[in-house]
Parts: structure tokens; sequence; C-alpha cells
């Protein structure tokens, strides 16, 4: 833990969260760094309200009959969990948090491109969050978080509209955000800064923001759509008026798959940098690792039709749909298989950040592969909307990126706010979230292969004890993230002043103080080198 | 500077213009019976309609290649949006 290049010490009144304390120098600040402390605040409330629905949730299915709620209110207990996690938690996850504070500080520019659209992101965001939230509040929606037609539209007997009204003003933030990242890394990079030495972290934000500007305005399409025929009666997906309900699920999942991407890749970005720092090398294959998160945001747009393999889709789309699901597989692999590679020979240390990126690795992979499983398309006949999906979503999403965030928050802790977090809490906590998430959701494989249909919330006897274990299972992982929340938040008091490079890291962000200044380098920093110069430059 | 900025008006409104002639071809074609042409058409005038705009309203005359590019770009994505939900529809 010595410090190779030491900064400067800072006066603290030079660090960007002491340059004001009021709570308008926060509301009013167009600092992305400070930006990014905005959404990680509101973030981490709205997961712990997604969460609770999940607790809901897993209490409901410890036994087969109903005992908690009704079916009503079951539907929209998952329906919320899908809501507030899809778009209030995973997509603005890494990119809004990690990715606006961090990539001014990788490519050693003062800002993001445009502060004051970056800062609006969030008021659309919190104004998205608050329509959604009422809607909740008022008695909730019970169509899934997909929407699907005739739920959401002839037979809707819930708060639609304005759920979808808040889905629909959050698109705008992730826009927003999108467009400030890639205008941001075309035209701020310092001197030097080639697009072969950016870190492989800015690479996946790239990507992300790319699909996050092609993709987002189809959804904000699917569901105006479903206003006008709710409102004015067109007929778009109603068969009776001459609409097609299978075009509902064309467009939403047009956005909605390269919105799984949105919510992996920002994800893959942390992996690479951590698993860089973490065994002293630089990464095995840099060109390749970064083309393949854009391989992964082209080819992310071709694989939408393997989610309406058995909704009547023609047999000819599905072949294509399959085929094509296939071939995004392959740039997945090629990270994973570098990743590996990247270790081999390592001078690898166990810090937490690195505990996170080896369990992403190893739960992404499994996510990963029980994907070409369903994408196959007649087993997909027999494990389609059943806890197979769900818990192949779950390996991705929170095995994933979950992992991924919790592992960079780690990491970029001491940077964002000048304190060390306790290793070893965080160690333990981090093991703690491996063993529980596997622990809920691999008997959910098990429960799906056997037939157990999501969504439902009672089940034949027979599927109690592997309904008990996800339940533990749940318990565990609960625990694991309140712990991290714990001792995060203690931190910020107790914890000892970080150093402006603690992991002894490559990159231009562990070149300024911790916290950086308002204007985060002193100087333009220019640059001479790729980004992991681990071998040599230690 | 002055004679510049008014050229420039002068161009937005005769695109606003053109853009209002189209409108009204579009209501006029609805009523002639071409049968599978009359959403040719319609789409067709929509197109140019919509050229317009990104052309002259949204400054890509004016813009960089990288930007021209990008708008390419959004086009080329609304292909595939259209191409593959095709592939679905047209083979059932």
């Amino acid at each position: 833990m010595s410090v190779v290049s030491p900064a400067p010490p800072l006066r603290l009144k030079e660090s960007y969260l002491s340059v004001s304390f009021t709570i308008r120098s926060w509301l009013l600040s167009t600092d992305h760094k400070r930006i990014g402390i905005l959404y990680l605040l509101s973030i981490t409330a709205l997961f712990l309200f997604g969460g609770a629905a999940a607790v809901a949730m897993r209490v409901e299915l410890m036994t087969p009959q109903a005992d908690v709620v009704r079916a009503e209110v079951y539907n929209r207990m998952f329906t919320v969990h899908g809501v507030i996690m899809v778009w209030f938690f995973l997509i603005p996850s890494i990119p809004a948090v990690l990715g606006n504070f961090l990539i001014p500080l990788m490519i050693g520019a003062r800002d993001l491109a445009f502060p004051k659209l970056n800062l609006a992101s969030w008021y659309v965001f919190m104004a998205g969050a608050a329509f959604t939230l009422w809607a909740i509040v008022r008695g909730g929606v019970d169509t899934g978080w997909t929407f699907y037609t005739p739920y959401s539209s002839t037979y809707s007997n819930s708060y639609v509209m304005l759920t979808a009204t808040g889905i629909f003003i959050t698109g705008f933030s992730s826009i927003f955000t999108g467009l400030n990242f890639i205008v941001t890394i075309h035209t701020m990079r310092a001197p030097g800064l080639q697009w072969f030495r950016l870190p492989l972290f800015v690479w996946s934000l790239y990507a992300t923001s790319l699909i996050l500007v092609l993709a987002t305005p189809v959804l904000a399409i699917s569901l105006g759509l479903i206003a006008l025929e709710r409102l004015f009666g067109f007929g778009i997906y109603d068969p009776n008026k001459g609409g097609d309900p299978l075009l509902f699920q064309h467009l939403f999942w047009f956005y909605s798959h390269p919105a799984v991407y949105i919510m992996i890749l920002p994800g893959m970005g942390v992996v690479s940098e951590t698993i860089a720092c973490f065994s002293r090398k630089a990464v095995f294959g840099y060109k390749v690792v970064a083309m393949s998160s854009l391989a992964i945001a082209v080819l992310g747009f071709l694989v939408w039709g393997h989610h309406m393999f058995v909704s009547g889709q023609s047999t000819y789309a599905g072949l294509v749909f399959s085929l094509l699901s296939f071939l995004v597989a392959i740039p997945s692999a090629i990270k994973t298989f570098n990743w590996t590679a990247t270790l081999y020979k390592g001078q690898i240390t166990f810090a937490t950040p690195m505990l996170y990126a080896l369990g992403f690795i190893g739960l992404f992979t499994i996510g990963g592969l029980t994907g070409l499983v369903l994408a196959s398309l007649a087993v997909d006949v027999h494990v389609h909307d059943t806890y197979f999906v769900v818990a192949h979503f779950h390996y991705i999403m929170v095995g994933g990126m979950v992992m991924a965030y919790l592992g960079g928050i780690h990491f970029w802790w001491p940077k964002m706010t000048g304190r060390m977090y306790p290793e070893g809490w965080a160690r333990f906590s981090a093991i703690l979230v491996f063993v529980g998430f596997n622990l809920t959701f691999f008997p959910q494989f098990l429960l799906g292969y056997l037939g157990m249909p999501r969504r439902y919330h009672t089940y034949p006897a027979e599927f109690q004890v592997l309904n008990v274990m996800s339940t533990a299972g749940a318990s565990i992982l609960g625990v694991g993230y309140l712990f991290p929340l714990t001792y995060l938040l203690w931190s910020l008091r107790y914890g000892p002043r970080a150093e402006s490079n603690p992991w002894n890291a490559t990159g231009l962000e562990w070149q300024t103080p911790s916290p950086p200044p308002t204007y985060n380098f002193k100087e333009t920093p220019v640059v001479t080198e790729g980004p992991y110069h681990y071998e040599t430059g230690e | 500077m002055d004679s510049h900025a008014d050229h420039a008006v002068r161009r937005y409104f005769g695109i606003f213009a053109a853009l209002l002639v189209l409108l009204v071809i579009t209501v006029g074609a609805a009523y002639v019976h071409l049968g599978a042409a009359n959403i040719v058409v319609a789409l067709v005038i929509a197109v140019v309609k919509a050229s317009l705009v990104a052309w002259v309203f949204m400054h890509l005359r004016s813009s960089t290649p990288i930007v021209i590019l990008f708008a390419l770009g959004g086009v080329f994505w609304l292909v595939i949006l259209i191409l593959l939900t095709a592939a679905d529809f047209l083979a059932r």
C-alpha cells in the first residue's frame, strides 16, 4: 500500500467535497463528481425500495400456499421490483454514478462536455422516479416490468400510464447521460490520450452510451404508442382495430434487450480495471477487449427476438434471432477469456474489489452460458417463463452487474470520499454476497428446469425445499448488502484518510488527490503511454 | 453579419413553407386511391420532410463529418428495427 508518486498534500478546502457545504451547492452543482454522488444517494434509496419488494416476494414463496399477499398484490410486488431495479437502479448504477465521477478524471478533463445537461439529467431522473413512486403508492401496476399488451392496454386495471410516464421521463435522463459521455470522450481527452490509450472502463462506457442514445428513444416510442391507443383509440397493438400485439414486444425488446447490455457493459469495464490493478498486469489483449465492447453494443441490437420464441413470432424469425443470439456470446467470451489470461502469472492480491471482480467472472459465465441454453429454440419452449429465466438474468444482473458495481464502489471509494473502508469487513461481506447470491438463485435454475413458472405466488408442494433455500439465500444476500451500506457510511467519519493512489494503480484518476479538487487536475496531464503499464511502471 | 442572419432566417422560412406544402400533398394523396402505393407515397413524403428537418433545422448541412456519420448511424439503426421486425411479420 505504498504510494508510487505521492501527490502534494491537499489542503482540505481544495477538494470538491469541501468547496461548499450548503444543500444549495449540491443541488445546483454542475461538478460531475457531485452529480455522481447525487446519483449514488438516489439510486441507493431506490435499490432499498426495490429490494424490499423482493423481500416480500421471497417471504411469500417460503410456503406453497398464499399466506402473506393475494395474487393481485404479488403481481404488483414483482412489477415494482422489476421496474425499480431495471430503470431506477441498474441502468443508472455504474454509468451515472461511477461513469459520471470517473470519465473526466480518467481522460484528464475538467468536467463532462455539458455540465448543465448532466445536472438536468439528475433532475429528470428524479422527476421520473417521483412519477413512478406516485403510481406505486396509488396502487401500483400489475403488468410486470415488461408492460406487455394487452395487459397494459385493453385489459389494464392498474396505474399503467402513470408508471409508463415515469419511465418515459427517466429515459431522457439516460439519453442526456449517454450523449454527454459520447461527446466528452470524443472531444475532451487529454493531450496524448489516443483512443487506444483509453482505460477499458471508458471504452465500455462509450459502448454503453451508444446503446443509451440509440435504444432509449424506441422505449419512449413503444410506451407512447400505448398512450395513443388507450387515450385516442388508435389501432396499434389491438388486433380488433387492425393493430398487432406482437409489435409491442418487438418495439419493447428492441430497447430492452440492448438495455441488458447497458446494464452489463459498464460492469465489464469495472472488472477490467480491477483485474489489471490487483494482478499487477496489463489487460491481456487490450484492443480486442476494447473492440468486444463495441461488438456487444452492435450485436446486442440484433437479438431481441429471442424473447419471443413462444409468443407467436414466425419460425423463420426465431431461427434468425437464435443464430444472432449465439453470435453475441462471442465478444462476451473473449472478455472472460482475456480476464482469465490477465490473471495468469499475475501478482494477485485478494483485496475487496478483486473479490467482487473474481465473483463477477464466475457468475457472469454461468449467467452467459445459461443464456445460450435459452437462445436454443427447442429448449426455450421448455424453460420459457420459468424460474430458469429468472435465475439466468439474475446471474447477469445481480451476479454480474451488482457485484461489479459494489466492486467499483469499493475500488474508487478512497478517490470519491478521501477515506479508506475497513478491509476486513469489506472482504467478509463480499464473500457473504457471493454465498447468499448463489444460494438464492442457483435453486431457481433447478426450479425452472423442473417446470415452476415465474410470476406465481403459489406452487406445488414438491417445490418447497428449493424455494426455502432460495429465501434463506436472499436473507444472507440482504445482510451482505446492509454491511457495505453500514461500514461505508462509517468510513466517511472514521475511516483512515486515503492517499491519492492507495492501490498503486495506473490511470489518470489516481494521479490527482483523493478526493479530487473541483476541476480535477491542477495542470492538464499529458499522456505518453497506454493505460495499464503495470509490469514496467512499478 | 446582418445579411448573413437574414439569409438564415429566409432559409428557415423557406424550409417551413416546403414542409407545409409537403403536408398538403400528404393529405391530398390520402384522398387519391392508389391501393398499396398510398402507403409508399406517404412514407416517401415523410422521409423527405424528416431529411429537410435534419439537414437544415438540425444543422447537419454545416456539421462535421463525424456528426453526419452519427446521424446516419441513427438511420441505420432504424433500418435494423424495421428489417428484423419484418423478418417476423412477413414470414408469419
